[in-house]
């Protein structure tokens, strides 16, 4: 078969100065397949993807599309020959229809209505041949996550792409809505489409694509027929070294409870429950995870079991007392003086201030504690002290405490957060998707840390939606769905049950199987 | 900082230069659009302000004003509030200053008077803040909307205690009657004849200024306060989390900020006019605004602006009497201009200087 391919890159170079993010990239995408990009966060994936759809230019080299070499100047222009890119954060307008935002940017005049209808036609066409079913009418906000995906797919296949090009698709999804997705995949491949999947999770590319090439540190190490390989060669190959998949660890040594939260619920601001009734203890020395799809009440239990976010009703017992949550008025420094250490899900928004420099953020929140200051004063060199300290032990690159943190990897910057967090020796520590972002090389490090601290007699109280993650740190799971705890496991459990109970499938075997010694 | 980390020369120096050469460049225009030499123009507005001894006090007078309000603002910034309440907060610090001076100016020294006038001012000055502090902290109700709204009202309020409480008896001013010498700053020509500012009501209330310059570095980069102020700006989900109480920073900023703008009435009332009066303000609290971006929120910088801004004031004075085709209306246009391009325009080369001036590794670090 030599057939012409969708896609060919020669020799693509792109620098940022002296930082090479593409070197010589040579790329061949078969028409017709699904082709899958891994590498680490910085690997040049997005670079390269970024050059194909128009956002950057290559330096040098060529791009040729279905034989012709093209130059790409714009996304209108990649558009125009048929790329279409779906991308990790939805493109969408929450308030417009599906067809609204199907049309949009694509209007045929001035006027919507003739368009539109001409639009609803196409559409229908595009849903049956692809089998992409979503209502036309329903406002976006009204579509769960899976849904807003498969218009942006829509938005995608309206403007007649040839090529899809999905970054880290699954990122959001449940396990059912990513598999649903992978069959979405396998429509648009038998219906003669390609498929270009950017990600980092191994078990993705080896379920759903073709072929897989590996990016590290900006060239292309090595492309694959996905049958002739396997995870642990990917992931290899991705990092340059073997690497641990699974966590070496002890079996946990639990003591006393440390942490126990009774019958805890939370309503947000829109008066939507948002934790519903939930009862859970951590002991000491051991790790409860807590897995879930987002967006199922995880965040809201952290941030309210951390002082930030205020419950309607439920009760605390920490540090040898007894809290009523539904009237306490503690914020998160109160909590933090309850030895109550928290990672928080998400290092840019809430972990860190990126403006500031990393010293000035290895104190946030206990920037009040006598050992940073001297009355109103700050303790500059107490600080700067401890911040050197924290660099050192957590490897944390860079290792120069006046740079800003915005200027570390997102690697470096969780090691900040968590050298924060850990180094003042909480009794128990909150931990929110501590990986998310992070290269392999600081996650080995990372999880190491964690199961240090539970070895230490730590409770800890882990969420993630890396279902990985959680199992392999886990000594104890929670599921997580629609605000309730639907479920417990042990250390042990199988992926495709947590999955289930992850999408919402009753769970009537909890107390049967599911039992911790 | 979104535009990625720049080095300091450029940041502070080469973008605030090039800001300020495109305002001239544009007000060069407009002056030979009205038929004068751009280079004359120049000439004469810098020898006005920088010539001689005594424009340079009026230079420097008018500075002392910008640099309260400018670190008001500056403050308020920090913690990613815009006070555009200056010039009320100002007015009605004039109240205080103006207490404490008729209160004491028949018995002590005017260095006795002088810590009333200065708690005087800052306490007026914050009370006024506090209003709007408070409904955007507990309510949500914007500081831009209600500080304005409360200029409003201050002018009015000052309108009434001048014209009917605080009036002279006798007289048809709307202003106190005229501070004795226990409530007069000294005049810098007093203190340093040697310099010749001769007529120029620079006074001692300058080094009050600078004092509070002081005092707004150490408080922004060496508190804890400043560092909860500081991050509640940057982040204030972040600022959340570290267990930082939005309310309690907006309202603290808000009176810190108000307490500056208030004490600019000290350089006017007992600097300079000697008794509380009508419209002192003039427009100095909105300045602030402009001057606080240019000096991009530190104080060091707010000096530099605070003297350019001086610069404008006296030597468009001087430019308007010398070329009469140049209206004080032209002045304002050029004020104007610097205000356009130092502050809203702050934006413009700063994306063509970033993609220069950027190292490279930080764009690669973007773009995974």
């Amino acid at each position: 078969m030599s057939e012409i391919p969708a896609i060919e890159l020669r020799k693509i170079n792109k620098s940022f100065g002296p930082v090479h993010a593409n070197k010589d990239i040579d790329l061949v995408v078969k028409k017709g397949s699904i082709h899958g990009i891994i590498g680490e966060n910085g690997a040049g994936k997005s670079t390269l993807m970024s050059i194909l759809y128009g956002f950057y230019h290559a330096d040098d080299g060529d791009i040729i599309i279905k034989g012709k070499k093209v130059t790409i100047a714009d996304s209108k222009a990649a558009i125009g020959m048929g790329i279409g890119m779906v991308h990790q954060h939805f493109m969408l307008v929450d308030n417009f229809s599906v067809l609204e935002n199907v049309v949009l940017g694509a209007e045929d005049s001035a006027l919507l209505a003739g368009g539109l209808s001409r639009a609803r036609t196409e559409l229908k066409r595009l849903e049956e041949e692809y089998e992409l079913r979503v209502d036309p009418e329903a406002l976006i906000q009204d579509l769960p996550v899976g849904l807003q995906q498969r218009v942006e797919i829509l938005k995608a296949l309206y403007r007649s792409a040839e090529v899809l090009i999905l970054d880290e698709p699954t990122g959001v999804l449940t396990p059912a809505e990513a598999d649903h997705l992978f069959k979405i995949l396998d429509v648009l491949k038998n219906q003669g489409k390609t498929v270009l999947l950017i990600t980092h999770k191994l078990r993705e590319i080896m379920a759903v694509t073709d072929t897989v090439s590996v990016m590290r540190r900006g060239e292309m190490v090595a492309t694959r027929e996905t049958g002739n390989t396997s995870m642990e060669e990917l992931a290899e190959l991705m990092v340059g070294r073997s690497v641990l998949l699974r966590v070496d660890k002890e079996p946990a040594q639990p003591e006393a409870p440390v942490m126990e939260v009774e019958n805890l619920t939370v309503t947000d601001s829109r008066g939507v429950q948002v934790v519903k009734d939930v009862s859970l203890s951590v002991r000491a020395g051991e790790i409860v995870g807590i897995a879930g799809v987002s967006g199922n009440g995880q965040s809201e239990l952290l941030e309210t079991l951390s002082g930030i976010r205020r419950a309607t009703s439920g009760t605390l017992k920490i540090h040898g007392e007894s809290i009523d949550l539904g009237t306490s008025t503690l914020d998160a420094a109160d909590m933090r003086k309850k030895n109550m250490g928290h990672v928080p899900e998400d290092r840019h928004r809430m972990g860190l201030i990126n403006s500031f420099t990393e010293y000035e953020n290895s104190i946030l929140g206990y920037h009040r504690d006598p050992a940073y200051s001297r009355g109103l004063l700050m303790d500059l060199a107490a600080i700067k002290k401890n911040a050197v300290a924290e660099i050192e032990k957590y490897d944390i690159r860079p290792p120069n405490p006046m740079l800003k943190t915005a200027n570390f990897s997102g690697g470096n910057q969780q090691k900040i957060v968590l050298a924060r967090e850990i180094e003042r020796d909480p009794e128990v520590l909150l931990i929110g998707q501590p990986t998310r972002g992070v290269d392999i090389g600081a996650i080995e490090f990372i999880h190491r840390r964690i199961v240090e601290l539970r070895d230490a007699g730590k409770g800890i109280l882990l969420v993630s939606v890396e279902l990985d993650e959680i199992r392999a740190l886990s000594d104890r799971v929670l599921v997580m769905f629609d605000g309730k705890i639907v479920g417990e496991r042990g250390s042990n459990a199988d992926e495709g049950e947590l999955g289930l109970l992850m999408a919402g499938v009753e769970d009537n075997r909890m107390t049967a199987e599911g039992g911790v010694q | 900082m979104s535009g990625g980390q720049l080095p300091r020369w450029v940041d502070l120096g080469l973008i605030p230069f090039l800001n300020l050469s495109a305002a001239f460049l544009v007000s060069g225009l407009v002056v030979i659009l009205i038929g004068e030499n751009p280079l004359d123009a120049v000439k004469v507005l810098l020898w006005g302000s920088l010539g001689y001894a005594e424009g340079f006090g009026f230079t420097l007078f008018y500075a002392t004003n910008f640099i309260f309000t400018g670190l008001a603002v500056a403050v308020a910034f920090h913690a990613g509030l815009f006070n555009i309440g200056g010039e009320g907060q100002a007015y009605v610090g004039g109240l205080g200053v103006a207490f404490a001076c008729l209160a004491l100016d028949q018995y002590v020294p005017w260095y006795v008077t002088l810590p009333f006038a200065i708690l005087g001012s800052a306490a007026m000055g914050a009370a006024w803040a506090f209003i709007p502090a408070w409904l955007q902290a507990k309510r949500g109700s914007h500081v831009v909307i209600t500080t304005i709204m409360f200029n409003y009202i201050s002018f009015s309020f000052m309108v009434y205690l001048l014209g009917n409480v605080l009036k002279k008896p006798g007289s048809m001013q709307n202003e106190t009657r005229t501070f004795e010498d226990g409530g007069r700053l000294p005049f810098l020509n007093d203190v340093f004849p040697s310099f010749g500012f001769g007529y120029a009501p620079v006074n001692l209330s300058l080094f009050v200024a600078l004092a509070a310059c002081v005092a707004v570095w150490f408080l922004i980069w060496r508190t804890k306060l400043g560092y909860e102020i500081r991050s509640f700006g940057a982040n204030a989900t972040a600022a959340v989390y570290a267990g930082i109480s939005p309310v309690r920073i907006i309202v603290v900023t808000m009176l810190i900020s108000g307490g500056l703008a208030g004490m600019m009435a000290i350089n006017e009332i007992m600097g300079s006019q000697h008794r509380l009066l009508i419209d002192f303000v003039t427009g100095y609290g909105f300045v602030g605004i402009a001057v606080a971006l240019m000096g991009r929120a530190h104080p060091v910088g707010i000096i530099l602006a605070a003297v350019l801004f001086g610069m404008l004031y006296q030597g468009g004075a001087e430019l308007s009497f010398e070329m009469p085709n140049i209206t004080r209306d032209m002045i304002i246009v050029i004020q104007g201009l610097v205000i356009l391009f130092a502050g809203a325009l702050e934006h413009m080369f700063r994306p063509a200087i970033v993609r220069f001036f950027t190292p490279s590794q930080a764009l690669a670090a973007k773009e995974a």
